[in-house]
């Protein structure tokens, strides 16, 4: 059967792309959660961070570093990524979305709005650093680190996951435990009291922008290391994201990262059975699937919570 | 628990139009209603009052299917005698039954006028499909003027006559609340839902408005389930009255009967007034 | 989180950064960077910023800087002389209105504007009558089918060239132009109909379990459904013929109706003039029936779910249903298209159903006007006609980063397009100030 032959391989591999995912859908679900709204040039501010990443590294690393030299390196790249992700959220929410708040538009021109963005943002690119695939200077050597079950963990699937996990972990903390995280989820549950409690409602929206942008641009960076960085690597991971999010449960961070991880691995077991074109409308059917049977997600809807 | 202090005044036959037999409906940890009994029959006003949270609107929530009670049944007696079940119906096939609603905070086509509101009340009900609509067949077309005609009727009996061609945002208060009425009744109800009708109105709208109930009862032969904290106007129109309070039926009876039960005065004023005298149900 | 105290005088930086002039400055000059950065040179990968230094280096920057400079200065007096602008601005909203009010005086202009579409193709050069065939009138179509979904209907699909695809591959499998050969053959004629039925039959399919979420689920439900169709196109090769596409497609067509008629299409190969009337008999007569559709009892249906859900609902409206009606109306035209793309083009492949398309189509009934037909025909129109007659300043590739910078324009600046139909106007005007949401988007609030 398809499956069991290297079954943990796929599987590992299938978590180290599910990490990403998880990165990435927390930037669409924080949003969902304060704005109500999918923002769909997210994928554009992940391939953003992945050129900054791609940038900053290419012109600091010459040769092939090891050890100490490496952290830092991989360090600098995420820090890239993560500034260049958060400064083009901000702008895109400052640009496409405030004006619309300001005058009181009906959903669908934020949606239409969104839709614009990203298009632009993705041409843009495509016009500025050029139509080809670019590999960012490797800031390891990709050796096997250890095996598991028989499946060969290189060292990219081990950064992916420590750098994953550290940013999770210092989300939850933010939006458990600042005066930032609680307007975030104030805002979340009900903007309209939030604000007159006297929650600044559009720094909050901005500050969910920036984190988001944050997250996914670090991810970008680490995709983009293994598959290297082009104009057009946001529109396909950006749909997975969505989907994971909506898997979890939209606007339920945990839900994110779970959501994350499953269709990691569920899209990487699939490869092993089918061929590689059909893998992408796996992970839409199933998000056609929990939207007809399940929207609220796994773990459902919410963000008032600190999960 | 029911808690019926005196059979239903017979003021009507007993010929049931609405039967809810002990629906309870729960969302999440909360219990919005708890063994809701009651019934009312054809031809009949019928108030359902209560404090604020009391569950009012979500009876009217379940009686229309917008919600779905875990336990018990809704049924709906049809003029030809059949039984049919609300419970697990769509709010439009409800509609379709002969139930129609007008909600608590007022919920019109706003940038459609007033007769192309109500014309939509009518138009459900009809048959033209798109086919019919775009090769204008005579159907569509005989189906247009009639849909104009009860429009304007419709306007004309709940007083809007003049206000046909205005946009449904640019009306009064008053006038958005009886535009909602006649769109209501534009879908050919057995039974017209009307919750807090007199919300917001002016003491002068809100003896419009006893009037209008009484005409759509008596002209239209209307039975008619109403929600109302006006205690003057549930007095003024209702034949019978059901109490709520947190989610369960306390009282039942005439509105003089219910006004005296003790157990909705202290609802109301609280337990010391209780101990008071009887007719001081707070408006 | 707090919010700037009131006690203390605002800083000399406050007073400037508050400033709305020199917010619109800043603004302006922006965007001014920004428009020169995407007319300007492209960059590549080995040189990312041969772009940037490449448009400041040459004049293009510093005319488009400068022209912001003039749309800032402009503004700025607007502010500072409203009154003698709104003046101006109010005469002319009221002659417009006169025009357009008054039913005779429409009816003219369209019968104008038909009398010179007729005339058209022998004004112009082959080349143009091509575009007007080939990129301009089949978008028409287009449009005009997305604007009973997301203009009637209020609904957002993101996925629509997928029912264009539809109706070419369809017509090409009927007329046995694929791998996969069809139960019986048919007269290429037929192949119109049957491309209908089945772009509206997709329509249907997608629609029953999609149009029961929620109007942000369905957008991107719809969008991945038009990244998946593409790869399908590409990948079921023995169906589907894979990413060469189909090779002479759909046949000309001849009719036997008593008399034998032959439609003199294959005649002349490159003679855009014949396969012009053909579509412009279609588009006029799909405008009428929309027209007559959106003043009857289904469009004040589409409207009412539009304008609020749970009302409809209440009146006895089934939304289901009437989204599903919206979503085969709207995918009968792409049949139409897409039937008639194969038979003139002769050659297609999955690339031209790209997912972008969708968006193209987007763009087009959101600039000329969500819920107006003549926005549809006007927005296609330009939109097409634009990118041809500016083909040698600007790039094919580069084409979507102007639509999508007009969309973002579009919604801030001018929500209901560009010909409004007047009731969106309405609703866009009405929500601005908190009455409605003017769409089906908003999440469904049940009474309490």
């Amino acid at each position: 059967m398809c499956l069991t032959h290297n079954f943990w391989s796929f599987f590992v591999s299938g978590l180290s792309n599910g990490f990403i995912y998880a990165l990435i859908a927390l930037g669409y679900t924080l949003v969902y959660g304060v704005l109500q709204l999918i923002n769909f040039a997210h994928s554009e501010v992940f391939m953003i961070g992945g050129f900054g990443g791609l940038f900053v590294l290419n012109k600091a690393i010459s040769g092939t570093p090891h050890g100490v030299a490496s952290v830092g390196y991989v360090i600098l790249g995420l820090l890239a990524g993560g500034i260049v992700g958060g400064a083009g959220a901000f702008l895109l929410e400052r640009v496409a979305y405030r004006p619309l708040r300001r005058r009181h538009a009906p959903k669908l021109a934020y949606l239409i709005s969104a839709i614009g963005a990203s298009f632009f943002l993705f041409t843009f690119a495509g016009k500025e650093f050029g139509r080809d695939s670019v590999d960012i200077k490797a800031p390891f050597t990709n050796g096997n680190v250890f095996t598991l079950f028989g499946a060969k963990v290189q060292t990219y699937y081990v950064v992916d996951a420590i750098v994953a996990i550290i940013m999770l972990i210092f989300l939850d903390r933010v939006v458990a435990k600042t005066r930032l995280g609680q307007g975030i989820r104030a805002v979340a549950q009900d903007a309209d009291t939030a604000s007159l409690l006297g929650v600044n409602i559009d720094r909050v929206i901005s500050n969910t922008f920036i984190i988001g942008g944050v997250l996914g641009g670090a991810a970008g960076f680490l995709f983009g290391l293994q598959s290297g960085v082009i104009f057009s690597m946001g529109t396909v991971p950006g749909i997975k994201a969505f989907t994971a999010a909506v898997l979890g449960g939209i606007g339920n961070i945990r839900g994110a990262v779970l959501g994350g991880l499953i269709l990691g691995v569920v899209e990487s077991l699939s490869v092993a059975c089918i061929n590689n074109a059909w893998t992408d409308v796996i992970a839409f059917g199933i998000l056609v699937l929990v939207l007809l049977v399940r929207p609220t997600g796994l773990l459902g809807e919410r963000l008032g919570r600190s999960a | 628990m029911t808690a019926e202090t005196a059979p239903a005044e017979a003021t009507h036959v007993s010929d049931p139009i609405l039967v809810v037999d002990n629906i309870t409906l729960r969302f999440g940890g909360v219990t919005s209603l708890s063994d809701v009994s009651l019934q009312q029959n054809r031809g009949e006003i019928l108030a359902v009052i209560g404090p604020n949270g009391a569950g009012k609107t979500s009876l009217f929530n379940s009686v229309t299917g917008v919600y779905r009670p875990q336990q018990g049944t809704i049924t709906l007696r049809m003029a030809d005698g059949a039984n049919v079940s609300v419970i697990g119906r769509k709010p439009n096939r409800v509609t379709q039954l002969g139930v129609a609603r007008t909600f608590q905070n007022i919920r019109l086509f706003n940038a459609l006028t007033a007769v192309e509101n109500v014309k939509i009340g009518v138009e459900a009900r009809q048959k033209t499909g798109p086919v019919g609509a775009m090769l204008r067949l005579p159907r569509s077309r005989r189906e247009e003027r009639e849909s104009d005609e009860r429009a304007f009727e419709l306007l004309g009996f709940v007083g809007l006559g003049a206000r046909a061609n205005d946009l449904a945002a640019g009306l009064s208060y008053g006038d958005q609340r009886r535009l909602e009425i006649a769109r209501a009744l534009a879908t050919d109800p057995q039974l017209l839902l009307l919750d807090e009708p007199a919300a917001g109105t002016n003491p002068v709208e809100k003896r419009d408005l006893e009037g209008l109930i009484r005409k759509i009862n008596a002209e239209m032969s209307v039975s008619v389930l109403l929600i109302e904290h006006d205690m003057r106007l549930v007095m003024s129109v209702a034949s019978r009255v059901v109490v709520l309070n947190f989610g369960r039926v306390i009282a039942a009876g005439t509105p003089t009967e219910v006004q005296r039960t003790p157990a909705v005065v202290e609802a109301y004023l609280g337990a010391a007034a209780a101990e008071g005298n009887g007719d001081a149900a707070a408006g | 989180m707090t919010t700037a105290t009131n006690d203390r005088p605002a800083s000399a930086w406050e007073r400037l950064t508050g400033n709305r002039d020199v917010q619109r400055f800043a603004l302006c000059i922006a965007t001014g960077v920004v428009v020169a950065l995407m007319t300007g040179k492209s960059g590549n990968t080995h040189e990312p910023t041969a772009g940037i230094t490449g448009t400041f280096k040459s004049a293009n920057g510093y005319i488009w800087v400068a022209i912001f400079l003039v749309i800032w200065a402009l503004l700025t007096a607007r502010e500072h002389y409203s009154s003698s602008y709104g003046a101006v601005q109010r005469r002319v909203s009221r002659t417009r209105e006169q025009l357009l009010g008054d039913r005779r005086a429409r009816y003219g202009l369209y019968g104008l504007m038909l009398l010179v579409a007729i005339l058209l193709p022998y004004f112009v050069s082959n080349f143009w009558q091509e575009v007007l065939v080939g990129s301009i009138a089949p978008y028409v179509l287009l449009a005009v089918g997305l604007n009973v979904v997301v203009g009637f209907a209020g609904l957002l699909d993101l996925g629509y060239i997928a029912f264009y695809a539809v109706g070419a591959y369809t017509a090409a499998y009927f007329t046995g132009s694929l791998p996969a050969q069809p139960p019986f053959h048919v007269n290429p004629f037929w192949a119109y109909p049957l491309a209908i039925a089945f772009a509206m039959l997709s329509g249907v399919i997608l629609g029953m379990p999609t149009l029961r979420l929620r109007g942000d689920y369905l957008a991107i439900v719809t969008l991945g459904f038009g990244l998946i169709i593409e790869i399908v196109a590409n990948n079921l090769t023995s169906v589907t013929g894979g990413a060469q596409g189909v090779v002479n497609a759909v046949p000309p067509f001849s009719v036997h109706a008593g008399v034998h008629y032959t439609w003199p299409l294959e005649l002349l190969p490159g003679n855009h003039v014949p396969w012009y009337y053909l579509i412009l008999a279609i588009i006029v007569i799909v405008l009428i029936l929309f027209h007559l559709l959106e003043n009857s009892r289904v469009g004040r249906t589409w409207m009412a779910l539009r304008e609020d859900e749970v009302a409809a609902e209440a009146v006895g409206i089934n939304p289901l249903k009437y989204k599903v009606m919206a979503f085969a109306i709207g995918a009968s035209t792409s049949g139409v298209a897409g039937v008639f793309f194969a038979s003139k083009t002769g050659t297609f492949t999955p690339g031209d159903f790209a997912f972008q398309a969708s968006i193209l189509v987007l763009v087009i009934v959101i600039f000329g006007g969500m819920g107006s037909l003549a926005g549809a025909v006007v927005g296609a129109i330009v939109l097409q006609y634009l990118p041809q007659a500016l083909r040698g300043h600007i790039q094919q590739t580069d084409l979507y980063m102007y639509y999508g910078a007009l969309l973002i324009v579009m919604m801030i600046f001018r929500p209901q397009g560009l010909v409004p139909s007047r009731r969106r106007a309405r609703e866009i005007r009405l929500a601005e100030r908190g009455i409605g949401t003017a769409d089906s988007l908003a999440a469904p609030d049940q009474a309490p």
